[in-house]
């Protein structure tokens, strides 16, 4: 079962529930929590787990081997990112552009742009207790998420069996990245602050789910701050509101500092199984 | 010397484009012939990435000795235009191209390189 936590809007607590989620479910079930905000992970700084594997990614792109190029130009044309160039007697490629799609490469007649790997960020795995976790990382410089959130969604097929519960931390927006994270997920957590910002960020996020008809349901963090227009843009839409968490001092001295919620605040923790709940019977009734 | 400027439209009172890789026009004065000609750029409006290199391909093709601009190309187009043996002229994005023009005669626009 695969749960993606994603928002909209920025800093409305993905990672506050995804870390209090992933670690309360871990004392009962089999759980891998995965932080695919790869351009800014930040999980981890609440898992602080034991490093038990890391490897490097990469991702292809293609390098201009003059002197077997004819100079046709089929592969700037082909390319639908502008990635390959040709300007006179030269081919430029610009990698930070490049989607890897291989059109250039493949197509090329001469084979005068071999795609070569080229480092894009690294994967760890964590242990903490029971809990598994993973994160990836963009290097600094490179501008594209997607290809590191996929190859880290695959290293999570590949290591963890049907049998976990998948909580992904994905990246705010509603761009590439998110549609990325949230693709192959049974069910998405939308959480949201009940602000004019966080509702209208809501509607994009909600409205992207329904283009991906993803199931998914609402979590308002903060409650009793700002109105009550999230609630009732829900209630209209028929989306389920699966918690309003609470709008606690101790909530955001307890985040600063990396620890966990749940096992200070009773309230939170009680709210934080409410939301388990509701995962576990969505799991039980076999939600695809 | 052949001069090129990013523009909103073809004559010389119109307005140039602050932007380079999403221009709408390039307009190209060749001084010789003192002929003003013009490539019509608008497609760009529905390409979403790499804007810039594929501007800055256009332009290459057209073989100015000078470009008059806004704010000025950014990284990627800055690459191709490297290649170009090309000065840049930036800081004309709020004038017509007649004014750019002028300005550039006078020394008064900003060398970019």
């Amino acid at each position: 079962m695969k749960i993606a936590i994603a928002s909209g809007k920025g800093g409305t607590g993905k990672t506050t529930l995804s870390v209090n989620l992933a670690s309360f479910l871990a004392e009962s079930r089999k759980v891998v929590l995965c932080d695919l905000d790869v351009e800014e992970p930040n999980s981890g700084l609440f898992i602080k787990g034991k490093l038990i594997h890391r490897e490097d990614k990469f991702k292809m792109i293609p390098e201009w081997e003059k002197d077997r190029c004819t100079l046709c130009g089929h592969c700037h044309k082909v390319c639908n990112f502008h990635a390959v160039i040709q300007l006179g007697d030269q081919i430029m490629v610009f990698p930070e552009l490049c989607h890897s799609c291989y059109a250039c490469s493949e197509l090329c007649p001469v084979d005068a742009l071999p795609m070569i790997p080229q480092k894009m960020g690294e994967l760890k795995q964590f242990k903490k207790e029971e809990l598994s976790f993973v994160e990836s990382r963009l290097d600094i410089g490179q501008e594209q998420a997607v290809p590191l959130i996929a190859q880290t969604l695959e290293y999570l097929d590949k290591n963890f069996d049907d049998d976990f519960i998948k909580l992904y931390d994905a990246p705010p927006g509603t761009s590439c990245p998110v549609i990325e994270a949230t693709k192959d997920a049974d069910f998405v957590i939308l959480i949201t602050e009940p602000t004019p910002f966080g509702l209208h960020d809501l509607k994009l996020a909600v409205d992207t789910m329904r283009e991906l008809k993803k199931d998914f349901g609402i979590i308002v963090n903060r409650h009793g701050i700002g109105n009550n227009d999230v609630l009732t843009y829900c209630q209209k839409e028929n989306i389920p509101v699966l918690s309003k968490l609470l709008n606690d001092r101790r909530v955001a001295e307890l985040y600063s500092r990396g620890n966990l919620i749940y096992q200070k605040i009773p309230e939170f923790k009680k709210q934080i199984e409410n939301i388990a709940d509701y995962i576990l019977k969505l799991q039980k009734e076999g939600i695809r | 010397m052949k001069i090129a400027f990013t523009t909103k439209g073809i004559e010389w009172n119109s307005m140039m484009d602050p932007r380079f890789g999403r221009t709408e026009f390039i307009a190209l004065y060749d001084e010789e012939k003192d002929e003003l000609t013009n490539v019509d750029n608008r497609s760009i409006e529905s390409v979403a990435h790499g804007a810039g290199p594929q501007t800055a391909q256009k332009l290459f093709d057209l073989k100015p000795d000078v470009l008059i601009t806004g704010n000025g190309p950014g990284g990627n187009a800055g690459r191709v235009l490297a290649q170009a043996n090309l000065k840049i002229f930036i800081g004309a994005g709020n004038m017509t191209v007649k004014e750019a023009y002028d300005a550039y005669k006078k020394g008064e626009l900003k060398n970019s390189k």
